[in-house]
């Protein structure tokens, strides 16, 4: 039995209370003045630790080194963090210059705040390097944002145990896939990992088997209208509730976090202990976070997530995202012209050579070494769409409660409908 | 058991009876000094540069955000834009959803389970560690090093012990008992048990000491007198015993009881309130329905109802338990 600090109450409301004036202070001002030209850029991203914390302080020496007026505060944050500190530090008076953006609805419902800079004649004559990634960034056909990575979920695998178990090709059907679980269980292998305490690992099921049953088209217009009529969303829950039935995943899954320690499910797969994994492409620095001097990288494998038998969904489209920086309406004009900067090959080979993630600027895809984000970003380069991940892609609201309908879904709570209603009831549902 | 400082009862409640004597004394002073007028404005010179501090940051951090939050509860915000009017939707849509109720049930029934299961453990352990044993003062160390960690700490190695085939599972296999070995947190039907065992375990050396310390009230030649009129050690105990320690009994079950329905950081680090919400408290809930979801106005509205709560019984129990113990502290004005 336990309190939160004070009276819970008090902690939220706080919280909610104390915006304006704790944000006043902790952003240590960062005015440009366009007179002069020069400018004191604050800076906050999630890379708390290498490679990216180097590289982004690199990245701002550099620019500092061509551009002798633009300096940075350069402020990494822990990646939880920056749900409540955004939305305060936008509430208040004195938001970052530059904050970590990860688009979709999250970005739809910080512009309402009036703070976040319109990019678009300031990008207008370049964003097209980046393709149709760039897209994630809008929001009523305006560019808020800049991608500097691109993210695509799969199946990692493990090759070692995948052959133990007389697995000769990764599969590329569901069948194919029950097979191979199948195959793995009379081995004794766990065949899939996955981090069902965090929620949203089990969402990336329920969001690919989405992407698998409904149309381009069905799946643009859901983003837009948040209204699940087409029956493929149905189907999509009714394929996780078959896939669940096959059991294949570890033993106590829903206490298994995704990324803390060993025991969770990145961890498992790096130690061996499990054969597949559907995570981002995110997994092998996770991995080696974990796991040190594990020697697993060699026998890593990835593979799409399978095709679906009779869904109307292109088997190609992959689900995915990215990060992003955003500018607040203060910065000044420096600001688009930094994010211009990361978004070039000068940082976008780094990006791609240090393993980092997938370049967000094609350009720089070659400069990948790793063979694993080779072929994701082949895959993903060949995508004819990439779905941003539901949560991210509604508004925050109906994101969690959807992470949160899935999460139930898989500890057997609820219905393919339930999961429906979580999205359409605008995330008031669940309560 | 825990100790809950900052609740709005014991706010007034620890420093009045820390000044038990005090106030008595400084009551005739002001009596003897009335004539004087020097020395009353002395006296309220005093009374302000004292209390000024801390009646600003009390109402700063305490009465304004109670304020503010039963102001956000009326409207909906998700933290970025305008406020927009709500009424008491946002209070109706917590009542009546299942999953509140569900967290709220989840709260009543650590606290059942606490007055069941850990104050009659605590009381057994207590006599137990004042009797004259050999290595008492380990044995009292050992009871009580848990509530020294810190929660976070305490949630995060139960967290590694109880994962399947974890040192939990370890155990129990070594003893046979590998029957007995299930998905401690994984099971929705056993996730909320499991974690009320964390929470004994970390809490019990507090409820202890406490009655340690009750036990020490407990005058030895009552014990002795009764020996000689023939009570029965378990007379002694019944009679003697637990009717001297009630004061520090009430108080343990006034701490406990809130500490229960605050419940939050073991929880969260553990299950995140999951699976499915089966482990959910009121403020796992206020931070999964209110802040991930950046709907603040609705996390508002349920902390105004654990507030109500909380309030609600401290005021209870104070007026009707606790009256007694507290008597002359609470009851009289002072001054």
């Amino acid at each position: 039995m336990r309190r939160i600090r004070t009276i819970s109450f008090v902690a939220a409301a706080a919280a909610l209370a104390l915006t304006a004036s704790a944000c006043s202070s902790s952003s240590g001002g960062a005015k440009s003045s366009s007179s002069t030209g020069s400018a004191n850029l604050t800076w906050w991203h999630n890379g708390t630790t290498d490679p990216v914390k180097s590289l982004w302080a690199q990245a701002a020496a550099d620019y500092t080194a061509a551009h002798p007026n633009v300096k940075f505060t350069v402020d990494p944050i822990q990646n939880e963090q920056f749900k409540t500190k955004v939305p305060a530090a936008l509430a208040g008076g004195n938001p970052p210059d530059i904050f970590q953006q990860w688009g979709g609805g999250q970005l739809t419902s910080q512009i309402t705040s009036g703070k976040v800079m319109d990019l678009t004649s300031a990008v207008s004559s370049w964003i097209s390097e980046l393709g149709a990634t760039a897209a994630g960034w809008q929001a009523n056909g305006k560019q808020y944002g800049i991608p500097y990575d691109l993210h695509v979920v799969g199946f990692w695998y493990r090759k070692d145990l995948f052959s133990q178990a007389g697995i000769t090709a990764p599969p590329t059907t569901m069948d194919e896939l029950n097979a191979d679980v199948a195959k793995l269980k009379t081995h004794n292998i766990a065949p899939i990992a996955i981090g069902s305490k965090d929620g949203w690992p089990d969402a990336f099921y329920w969001d690919y088997f989405a992407v698998r049953e409904c149309s381009t088209d069905v799946l643009k217009q859901a983003s837009k209208d948040l209204k699940l009529d087409d029956p493929c969303w149905t189907k999509a829950g009714n394929d996780v509730k078959t896939f669940l039935a096959t059991n294949p995943f570890q033993t106590g899954f829903l206490g298994t976090p995704a990324q803390q320690g060993v025991g969770s499910s990145a961890g498992l797969v790096a130690s061996g202990k499990a054969a597949m994994e559907l995570q981002g492409d995110w997994e092998l620095p996770t991995m080696e976070g974990l796991l040190p001097n594990g020697n697993f990288k060699s026998q890593m494998g990835w593979f799409p997530f399978p095709a679906v038998t009779g869904g109307q969904g292109d088997p190609a489209v992959a689900l995915g995202g990215g990060d992003g920086f955003s500018c607040t309406t203060g910065a000044g004009p420096s600001c688009a012209d930094f994010l211009k900067y990361l978004a070039s090959p000068a940082v976008q080979d780094k990006i791609a050579s240090q393993g980092i993630a997938l370049p967000a600027n094609p350009a720089s895809s070659s400069k990948l070494t790793d063979p694993n984000l080779q072929t994701i970003s082949s895959y993903a380069a060949k995508a004819p769409y990439i779905q941003m991940y539901f949560d991210i892609a509604f508004p925050t609201a109906v994101g969690q409660s959807l992470d949160n309908a899935v999460a139930d879904f898989f500890a057997g709570k609820g219905t393919p409908q339930t999961i429906i209603q979580s999205v359409t009831s605008s995330g008031s549902g669940g309560k | 058991m825990s100790e809950a400082r900052v609740t709005a009862g014991m706010a007034d409640t620890i420093p009045a009876v820390a000044g038990d004597k005090t106030p008595g004394r400084s009551g005739r002073a002001v009596k003897a000094a009335r004539p004087v007028r020097p020395s009353g404005r002395r006296k309220r010179l005093e009374l302000v540069l004292l209390l000024t501090p801390a009646t600003l940051l009390f109402a700063g951090f305490v009465l304004a955000p109670i304020a503010l939050a039963a102001y956000y509860s009326f409207y909906n915000w998700d933290g970025y834009g305008p406020l927009t009017s709500a009424g008491l939707s946002n209070y109706t849509s917590a009542i009546t959803g299942s999953n509140f109720q569900h967290s709220v049930g989840h709260n009543l029934i650590i606290v059942g389970l606490s007055l069941v299961i850990q104050l009659p453990l605590s009381i057994g352990l207590a006599m137990l560690l004042n009797r004259n044993l050999k290595g008492r003062a380990l044995l009292r160390l050992v009871v009580f090093a848990p509530y020294v960690l810190s929660e976070a700490i305490t949630a995060v190695v139960w967290y590694q012990m109880l994962q399947p085939n974890g040192f939990v599972d370890q155990v129990l296999i070594s003893l046979g008992l590998g029957s007995q070995v299930h998905l401690w947190l994984a099971s929705p039907s056993l996730v909320l048990y499991t974690l009320f065992v964390v929470i004994t375990w970390k809490y019990i050396g507090f409820g202890i000491i406490l009655l340690l310390a009750g036990l020490q009230g407990v005058p030895s030649e009552l014990r002795e007198v009764a020996a000689l009129d023939g009570a029965s050690s378990w007379q002694v105990t019944r009679h003697i015993v637990l009717p001297l320690l009630g004061p520090t009994i009430r108080i343990w079950i006034f701490l406990s009881v809130i500490g229960s329905l605050q419940l939050f950081d073991l929880v969260w680090i553990m299950t995140g309130g999951g699976p499915a919400e089966a482990s959910n408290t009121m403020a796992t809930y206020i931070y999964n329905f209110g802040i991930q979801k950046q709907q603040y106005g609705f996390a508002s509205a349920v902390a105004v109802i654990l507030f109500i709560i909380c309030f609600a019984f401290a005021l209870a129990y104070q007026r009707f338990v606790l009256r007694r113990d507290t008597e002359g502290a609470l009851t009289r004005v002072v001054g």
